[in-house]
């Protein structure tokens, strides 16, 4: 069984005993634990099952490349699925479930699967369900559905009950890992006075050297780190900080690092995750090496685990993962943990080396030394057991698996060689090389990841680098840190690398398969893949069946595809499909290494934006008052403008209604400050805006305003508005809501790009001011009563614009008009708007005033044939389609998009033109809705001659009035034209003036 | 007679690791200009009494000063309640030099963000390297931050003083308060 | 994600300052131009795998326009400079001929 050792645990708080739930047991263990070695040590060796054929699983590793250990965690607002026990941090309360079964861990009727697995193979689901076609949607697709995902997914109703933030950070060097590699190699870059980052997956420092041993300039490992690290943290040019992974390297040096700030402490204030957005001048990933299973039968059984982490449990954590404990190898490391567990009291019955016989190394002649058996040139031929190990069947690793031995144990120690985790390197396009004598990709130094001056930005430190002794990887950081300050632009002092002990390490020797000749049957049940369920056989078969890309295979098979993304099974994978295709391992290549290191939360990638912040959301001065006065929002870009203003008891198509009539009877008020507001000033200004309108606005005279088009390059129409002009060489132009920034900035590309000597100089002054449409009847009325300029016909003609004060306001009014009433539109300074408005609203008790909102604009607008930018246009409308050639200068050789309506297919006559439409029987066409013509065009399909571009009811004439473009519109009035509806109906319309309402234009006229 | 309502209403936060405020209003005009020319720089320096700022700097004295804004922009400070006289003085001073001079006093926002982990909020959301050595007094930084387009500058060691557009100063402010909730230090800056 | 120097305000800022606007130093055709001449302006680009001239806007920052030179394949930005420019100044054009010999300004390579 598994348990907690009297001694070991050099990360516990023996005195802080901590109780915790696994499916609903409550459990103990200590401050320091991770919940993978709290589990073992309350023997819960089983903790999942795996995604495919649901086998019972036990946890394999000790860290991040975790593929079994899979758990979901919390409740409501903190629930969270695939959480890996060996990254999770014990803590008080904690409350963990196992995944993927049904209907419960022990006993799982899905693992009928793993009985069936022989005719689920890999490529099974692309085989299996593509016929019939007919069962695609109804049969296949609930049968996959109900299979699919790990895990459970966070109910729709909760929303996540923590926060996450960003935090950009500079620095000239960034040490990711804060192994000896990564403390060594921070040390060498800051004593050059470099800004160092060190950023350490884990809360702890150190890495593996704590745990292997060794001497290191006459200490211990672990006091050579302590020092170091007492050092480090005394530099005001180092940040070292634990707990959080490079989780990605991208172009010109940027690193996301992914701090977990609260998961081990779910009590504390603040952010949950903080994502830090590093750029830094160079990049070390001195990020270790990464253990490989063996490919034997039985290889998944619980109780199988990577030797490195056996051998953490017990010295890290003090937890035994098996009383007796076999270990299997192709290397010397694996020996280190037969005599920790020696060491610890524990019984290891063998050591099964794959390698012949030959010189005993300083490692193996320790372990015999301790008395353990060693079997040269062995293997296993299967694991004995189902939800734990009880044995391993021995035979000859050159066989093809005969058993010769069969020993009892409850635990299986396994190494096939260190793999270096090469992923920060690769991510931004470092290439790696092949180590014979490792058997692993490492990089290639003479092809890093280039960097905005196309110098290499990131190296690689110790371990990751591939090396294997203390030595070498302490010189490796010392030089690689040097180099790296160097690089980052400073010359100070050249650090020197410290010295450890030497000890003599046998040659590793590669093996793939256990044993080598292993037949179908052993092969079958030999995983590479633990999360996904990927065996050997599988990839042999898709090599088979011509997978022989190593990005197809992985797909076909999934080999890697799971949330640890093959950080165990990638290269013994490549190696089965090597030697399937019977060609070299760096022939083969791997996979593409893609961010993050690990998942990470979506909350993190987030940050702030979520909740009131999850986009802007910008508020005219009025804003408040609108939402205290029923409006209901119509979101125009990011800006909030009320759509209707709700009264209680009505709905709020009753709301616009009822402010249709009522700006056509008495009066309205529009929040009108959204419209953009463009100051465009200089000698140059008029012939700007000659080229920019399409209209000519250089001979417009000072006091008048003139509706003006824009188009772009192109000939589509763009934006359209009013401008005034102010002065000589001053002219506001006003934009759409949605168009003020992007005119601006079109203006400026113009002027910068184009025109750069022309004297005009542009100011956006939308938001200085806050405008307010006075509207209907009795708007004049209105602002006699406010008092102050003259707004009478004859002092204030259709057209202009004055300076002036109203109800002591200093104000810029402009008489002009989008509903076809009497209108004012105001304009005072932003800080007065709300005063102005409520002033307007006092004055406009006796007058019937009421606000309205931007449904009523439109339909006002709409009844008067005006178009509307994004109703009418769609960035395939040119002015002349609309019928505004009385907007189009012809006496101008010039302007943005005169050339491209010169264009044949702009100038013929059968493109589609604004008419106004009227349903035969008084309904509103559906928004949006095409005409069919007769006959069918090319695909079969019915011909379609036009379609609806603005469609209202109309209070004030009782019926629907619609806009639209149709082919030869304007020659086919009085003709009615067929709109199929989406709800099976046709309606019917006539072809009538887009004019609906007050066509002699006598209402603003007075 | 009426109120004068800036953005925010001087709206304040103290309630995370950084005071937070809306400052309330400002006068503000933006200039634009050949910045080399004699009558655009003696013009500014004049209506301000501070000198123009080199490139990428903030002059300023109080509520009035100098920002650089780009190679032929400046944004001048000064009391809200004088911003109509220093118009008149800036035309004046610009005669007839090629410039605009416009008032957006009301078309902006100023919040400041206060404390020793003023910087660290601020670095929060704004793409800018805010470590000391890195961003000093007298800079002056147009930028983002989160996703709106803000500029600042450091009214003394542990103030910034922001720049926003008016209709985006609510999510400014809420973006703070996030930004400065309880225990968010970052303990990053030395 | 880019690292680039507006050359107006000198400022070296991520790419999300930034705005990108494509091709460089296109010549304008307007009324009067041939359709070959006015279809090349508005519709065809080089797509360069390599060397690039490329317009970008400060925008969320000084504001102005500015040229960057730029390498396609491995995001090398071999320097930034004025958008008030028909031509690529000859410090840019030594820069990239130093580290990319042989190129040539519109060739695909």
């Amino acid at each position: 069984m598994s348990t907690r050792l009297a001694t070991g645990g050099r990360l516990l708080n023996k005195s802080r005993v901590l109780s915790f739930s696994f499916n609903g047991t409550t459990l103990k263990g200590f401050e320091g634990d991770t919940l993978a070695s709290a589990l073992l040590a309350n023997d819960q060796v089983l903790m999942g099952r795996s995604f495919k054929y649901h086998r019972p699983r036990g946890v394999v590793a000790s860290g991040s490349e975790e593929p079994n250990g899979l758990v979901q965690m919390g409740e409501g607002g903190k629930f969270e699925p695939n959480q890996r026990v060996t990254t999770t941090e014990l803590f008080e309360g904690l409350k963990a479930k196992s995944q993927n079964h049904w209907p419960s861990l022990e006993y799982d009727v899905g693992a009928l699967n793993a009985k069936l697995s022989r005719f689920m193979p890999a490529g099974f689901y692309y085989k299996m369900f593509i016929h019939p076609r007919s069962f695609w949607k109804h049969v296949y697709e609930p049968i996959i559905r109900h299979a699919a995902g790990l895990g459970a997914a966070p109910k729709a109703t909760d929303r996540d009950a923590d926060t996450y933030e960003h935090f950009y950070a500079f620095c000239d060097v960034l040490v990711v890992g804060g192994g000896i590699a990564g403390l060594q190699a921070a040390k060498a870059a800051a004593a050059s006075g470099a800004k160092v980052i060190v950023a350490e997956q884990t809360a702890h420092l150190g890495g593996r050297a704590v745990v292997d041993g060794g001497v290191i300039d006459g200490q211990s490992a672990e006091d050579f780190v302590t020092a170091i690290t007492a050092e480090l943290e005394a530099m005001d040019n180092v940040t070292i900080r634990t707990r959080m992974m490079g989780a990605g390297v991208y172009d010109h040096g940027y690193v996301l690092g992914y701090e977990r700030l609260t998961d081990h402490a779910p009590e504390m204030a603040g952010p949950r995750h903080r994502l830090w957005r590093i750029r830094a001048a160079q990049t070390i990933t001195a990020t270790g090496a990464i253990e490989r299973p063996l490919s034997f039968a039985g290889n998944d059984v619980p109780g199988v685990m990577l030797a490195s982490a056996i051998r953490d449990y017990a010295v890290n954590y003090g937890v035994s993962s098996g009383d007796r404990t076999v270990v299997v190898t192709n290397n010397d490391d694996a020996y280190r943990t037969a005599i920790a567990l020696k060491h610890a009291g524990l019984d290891v019955p063998a050591i099964i080396d794959a390698r012949p016989a030959g010189d005993d190394s300083d490692l193996m002649a320790q372990a015999k030394a301790l008395g353990i058996r060693i079997m040269m040139g062995h293997g296993i031929s299967s694991v004995k057991g189902g939800k734990r190990v009880n044995g391993v069947e021995i035979c000859a690793q050159a066989g093809e698996g005969a058993v010769l031995e069969e020993i009892a144990c409850d635990a299986v120690a396994m190494s096939g060689g260190w793999s270096p985790v090469v992923h920060l390197w690769s991510h931004c396009g470092g290439k790696l090389t092949w180590d014979e004598s490792q058997a692993s990709f490492r990089p290639d130094p003479n092809r890093p990841p280039l960097g905005d001056k196309g110098q290499g930005f990131v190296s690689v430190a110790g371990a990751a680098n591939g090396e294997t002794t203390l030595n070498a990887i302490l010189n490796d950081a010392n030089v690689c840190g040097n180099a790296a300050a160097k690089t980052a632009g400073f010359k100070g002092k050249v650090a020197k690398a410290p010295i450890a002990q030497k000890t003599t390490e046998r040659a590793m020797l590669p093996v793939w398969l256990m044993p080598q000749g292993a037949g179908y049957k052993l092969r079958s049940k030999a995983w590479l893949d633990y999360q996904n369920d990927v065996k050997v056989s599988d990839v042999q078969l898709a090599a088979q069946e011509g997978f022989t890309s190593v990005e197809h295979a992985k797909r076909y098979t999934t080999l890697g595809m799971a949330t640890d993304q093959g950080k165990l099974s990638n290269i013994n994978g490549l190696a089965i499909l090597s030697d399937s295709l019977n060609q070299p391992i760096p022939q083969t290549g791997t996979t593409t290494f893609r961010p993050p290191y690990t998942p990470i939360s979506m909350g993190s990638i987030g940050g702030e934006a979520r909740g009131d912040v999850f986009q802007p959301i910008r508020r005219t001065p009025m804003y408040d008052w609108h939402e205290a006065n029923g409006a209901d929002w119509e979101p125009v870009g990011q800006w909030r403008r009320p759509y209707a203003y709700v009264q209680s008891g009505e709905t709020v198509h009753e709301a616009v209604m009822r402010e249709t009539k009522n700006t056509r009877e008495n009066l309205g008020l529009l929040d009108a400050s959204t419209l953009g507001k463009i100051i465009v000033k200089g000698p140059d200004a008029g012939k700007f805006l000659d080229m920019l309108y399409t209209n000519m606005m250089s001979s417009l005279k000072v006091g008048k305003c003139r509706y003006g088009l824009m188009c772009s390059e192109n000939g589509f129409l763009i934006d359209d508005g009013v401008v005034a002009r102010i002065d000589d060489e001053t002219f506001l132009c006003h934009t759409t809501t949605g168009g003020a920034e992007t005119i601006h900035g079109h203006m400026e590309e113009w002027l910068q790009t184009e025109w750069w000597d022309w004297n005009v100089y542009v100011a956006n002054a939308t938001e200085q001011y806050a405008q307010v449409a006075v509207v209907g009847p009795n708007a004049r009325k209105a602002l006699e009563v406010l008092g102050g300029m003259d707004v009478s016909a004859d002092a204030f003609g259709f057209m202009e614009w004055q300076d002036g004060t109203l109800g002591g306001f200093d104000v810029r009014a402009y008489r002009i008009s989008f509903s076809g009433e009497l209108s004012y539109e105001i304009a005072v300074p932003a800080s007065q708007g709300q005063a102005f408005w409520d002033a307007l609203m006092a004055v406009g008790a006796d007058l019937g005033v009421m606000p309205y909102g931007t449904e009523c604009l439109h339909i006002l607008r709409a009844e008067k044939g005006f178009i509307m930018i994004g109703d009418e246009t769609d960035g395939t409308v040119i002015p002349q389609d609309l019928g505004l050639n009385w907007a189009i200068s012809k006496k101008k050789t010039d302007f943005l998009g005169k050339r491209a309506q010169e264009r044949e297919h702009m100038v013929n006559n059968e493109r589609w033109k604004l008419v106004g439409l009227e349903t035969v029987d008084g309904t509103t066409l559906p928004g949006g809705a095409y005409a069919v013509g007769e006959g069918t065009n090319a695909n079969g399909q019915r011909v379609m001659i036009g379609r609806v571009t603005s469609s209202y009811h109309s209070p004030n004439l009782a019926r629907g009035i619609a806009m639209g473009l149709v082919l030869h519109g304007p020659d086919r009035m009085g003709e009615i034209i067929t709109f199929p509806g989406t709800d099976g109906k046709d309606y019917e319309a006539r072809i009538v003036s887009a004019v609906f309402y007050d066509p002699e234009g006598e209402k603003p006229n007075v | 007679m009426f109120n004068l309502i800036s953005a925010l209403d001087k709206a304040t936060d103290n309630s995370g690791i950084a005071k937070i405020e809306e400052i309330g209003l400002q006068g503000m005009i933006t200039l634009r200009g050949d910045l080399s020319k004699a009558a655009v720089k003696n013009a500014t320096t004049s209506a301000t009494g501070v000198k123009i700022p080199a490139q990428g700097q903030a002059n300023h004295n109080g509520a009035s000063g100098i920002c650089w804004m780009s190679t032929d922009e400046l944004l001048v400070l000064c009391p809200y309640d004088q911003v109509a006289d220093t118009l008149v003085k800036m035309h004046t001073g610009l005669g007839k030099a090629h410039a605009l001079a416009v008032d957006v006093s009301d078309a902006r926002a100023c919040l400041r963000v206060s404390g020793p982990y003023a910087r660290e909020v601020m670095a929060k959301l704004a793409p800018v390297d805010l470590s000391p050595d890195a961003f000093k007094l007298g800079m002056f930084r147009r930028t983002r931050m989160a996703q709106v387009a803000a500029a600042f500058w450091m009214v003394d060691d542990t103030t910034f003083q922001i720049v926003c557009f008016r209709s985006n100063a609510q999510y400014v402010l809420d973006l703070l308060k996030v930004a400065a909730q309880n225990g968010s230090e970052v303990g990053f800056f030395k | 994600m880019l690292v680039l120097e507006c050359p107006c305000c000198g400022i070296t800022a991520e790419e999300t300052e930034f705005h990108a606007g494509g091709e460089a130093h296109l010549k304008r055709f307007g009324p009067e131009s041939s359709n070959e001449d006015f279809e090349n302006y508005m519709f065809m680009r080089q797509n360069p795998k390599g060397v690039h001239l490329e317009r970008w806007r400060h925008n969320n920052g000084c504001g102005k326009w500015f040229h960057a030179a730029r390498c396609t394949m491995t995001l090398e930005v071999f320097g930034t400079y004025s958008a008030q420019t028909y031509e690529p100044p000859k410090e840019i054009c030594d820069i990239i001929s130093a580290k990319r010999p042989g190129w040539l300004r519109g060739a695909f390579s």
